[in-house]
């Protein structure tokens, strides 16, 4: 049973310009950019905004933009969208802006970039970051179940391919690439090269939740939430990210991390893992999407290596994955920013608005957030229509 | 010639110390590798907390370790995150036969010499500073 007959809907979204360097913007000028972008896109102006969701920045930004009194999210990546959804449907927002941006953070070009620096006293005198955190479960997955180099090449060939032809890429034009151009680039954290690994880069989003009674008479197609769940096994680069990590109550292991979540989703959709026209799956390394796969039971444990081998990922096949390029090609712009696109491309593939990459008849996406070697993902379910 | 992986030598980043995670670092200086025992559950917790991970009481108990384990995934990695460590390094999560896992570098191997399930043990280093780390080298 709902909580209200209220739906709640994605109206409009909106992807600032993305670049390595946008040398005039600051993280605040992208998120103004982001945030009428995706107003306009809806239809909508900032006076019909009651609510906010930006993280840390929610707060300011309600003062900044002159919108308060009005609902906060202070959620991330997948779990944002969950957040704002249930805040519309239980109606303490009527129309939620979600936004993330950033320009100008990563000054110190001889240190990997900020957001992948962990400060533990167990983690930081190991030299890792985020990059090591992901090798240390795809090496986990190589020793137990044999996944191969040749089989995470093919899945970075795939998405730096879509980012290829995409002309809002960062790495647009910088393609075609073969699995052995993946294998030959130079190593970073082994089993990860340096292709196997998501960019830097700089640039804002936002999108904009509403009612789809609202969104009735609004500009663009509304995009519905159908269901969504998040895993989290613990903070991010804190502890040793194992995959066998499990809590007391189930007996899921983290890397299974978004099992619960894509099962949770599921149900409330009324949907199964067959109905899923597109996966917008979060690609900050390349074993990470051989991962979910078995995790979200697109295939069998252990099965993920093979499942990729044969074509299936790519645009044109049954699974197509990270249709825009993802955090290695298209962009990877901090925190959360790459995190919020992972949806926007969902709801763009959905609206018919991918262009070069539209998969034809793209009725349901599903899109992910996070990774195991982070310990936790979120899974969302979209659909151009109620099932 | 085949590479070596060796402990770093420079001063490499680390968190002050809190007052739960003290005693394990000064350990570490006298060549000791602690752990907690709940002193109502005898689960281990690992890394250390003011609470038993197990049973949340608060008697947790220092016990040290043998300091003998399985190398159970690792990473060389060849792009440092600073330019304080040297590479290429093997971070690293160790199996204590204990039972609980840690993060640490394999070191004194070969990166091809690595596997999971791999005896090592315990092997203090001293960093650039004052700071004894616990690497693992193989058993």
């Amino acid at each position: 049973m709902r909580a209200s007959n209220r739906r709640a809907v994605i109206a409009g979204v909106h992807n600032t310009r993305q670049a390595r360097r946008l040398e005039e913007e600051t993280s605040r000028s992208l998120t103004v950019k982001a945030i009428l972008g995706a107003l306009d896109d809806a239809g909508l102006e900032l006076s019909d905004v009651d609510g906010i969701s930006a993280m840390e920045n929610s707060t300011s930004l309600i003062y900044d933009l002159g919108v308060g009194p009005a609902w906060q999210g202070q959620d991330f990546g997948v779990g944002m969208f969950a957040e704002a959804a249930a805040a519309v449907e239980k109606g303490y927002a009527d129309v939620v802006v979600l936004v993330a941006a950033q320009a100008g953070s990563y000054t110190d070009r001889a240190a990997t970039a900020p957001w992948t620096r962990p400060e533990n006293e167990f983690v930081a005198p190991w030299g890792m970051f985020t990059a090591a955190e992901f090798a240390l479960i795809a090496r986990r997955h190589m020793e137990v179940f044999g996944t191969t180099r040749e089989q995470m090449s093919r899945v970075a060939a795939t998405i730096r391919n879509n980012g290829d032809r995409n002309p809002e890429a960062v790495y647009h034009g910088r393609g075609p690439f073969k699995p052995e151009d993946i294998t030959a680039s130079r190593p970073i954290a082994e089993p990860f090269h340096l292709l196997d690994c998501a960019m830097t880069s700089e640039g804002g989003c936002a999108a904009i939740i509403t009612t789809a009674e609202r969104a009735r008479s609004l500009r663009r197609q509304p995009v519905h939430v159908l269901g969504a769940g998040v895993d989290f096994f613990g903070p991010s680069y804190q502890f040793p990210p194992s995959w066998d990590l499990r809590g007391r109550r189930d007996d899921t292991a983290n890397g299974w991390a978004g099992r619960r979540a894509a099962d949770l989703a599921f149900r409330q959709a009324g949907l199964d893992r067959g109905d899923v026209d597109v996966l917008e799956l979060y690609d900050p390394f390349s074993f990470e999407i051989i991962r979910q796969l078995e995790a979200l039971r697109f295939c069998p444990e252990g099965e993920g290596g093979p499942f990729v081998e044969d074509g299936r990922i790519e645009l044109t096949g049954s699974h197509p994955i990270t249709t825009d390029g993802g955090l290695m090609s298209f962009s990877h712009a901090g925190a959360n920013p790459q995190m919020m696109q992972r949806v926007i491309r969902g709801v763009q593939q959905l609206r018919g608005d991918a262009g070069p990459l539209q998969v034809p008849e793209a009725h349901v996406a599903l899109c992910t957030t996070g990774g195991a070697g982070a310990l936790f993902t979120g899974v969302i379910l979209l659909g151009d229509d109620l099932p | 010639m085949t590479t070596r992986l060796r402990a770093q030598t420079r001063d490499v980043p680390h968190a002050t110390p809190s007052e739960v995670t003290r005693p394990f670092w000064d350990a570490c200086a006298r060549g000791e590798l602690l752990f907690q025992r709940c002193g109502q559950c005898a689960h281990i917790t690992f890394p250390p907390s003011e609470h038993c991970r197990g049973c949340l009481a608060r008697r947790q108990v220092w016990e040290a370790s043998a300091g003998r384990g399985t190398l159970y995934s690792w990473t060389v990695v060849h792009r440092p995150v600073t330019p304080a460590f040297e590479p290429p390094y093997a971070a690293a999560i160790v199996t204590l036969d204990e039972g609980y896992q840690m993060l640490t570098n394999i070191i004194d191997a070969a990166p091809e010499d690595l596997r999971a399930g791999l005896p090592v043990q315990v092997s203090f280093r001293r960093t650039g500073g004052d700071l004894w780390l616990p690497y693992f080298v193989p058993a």
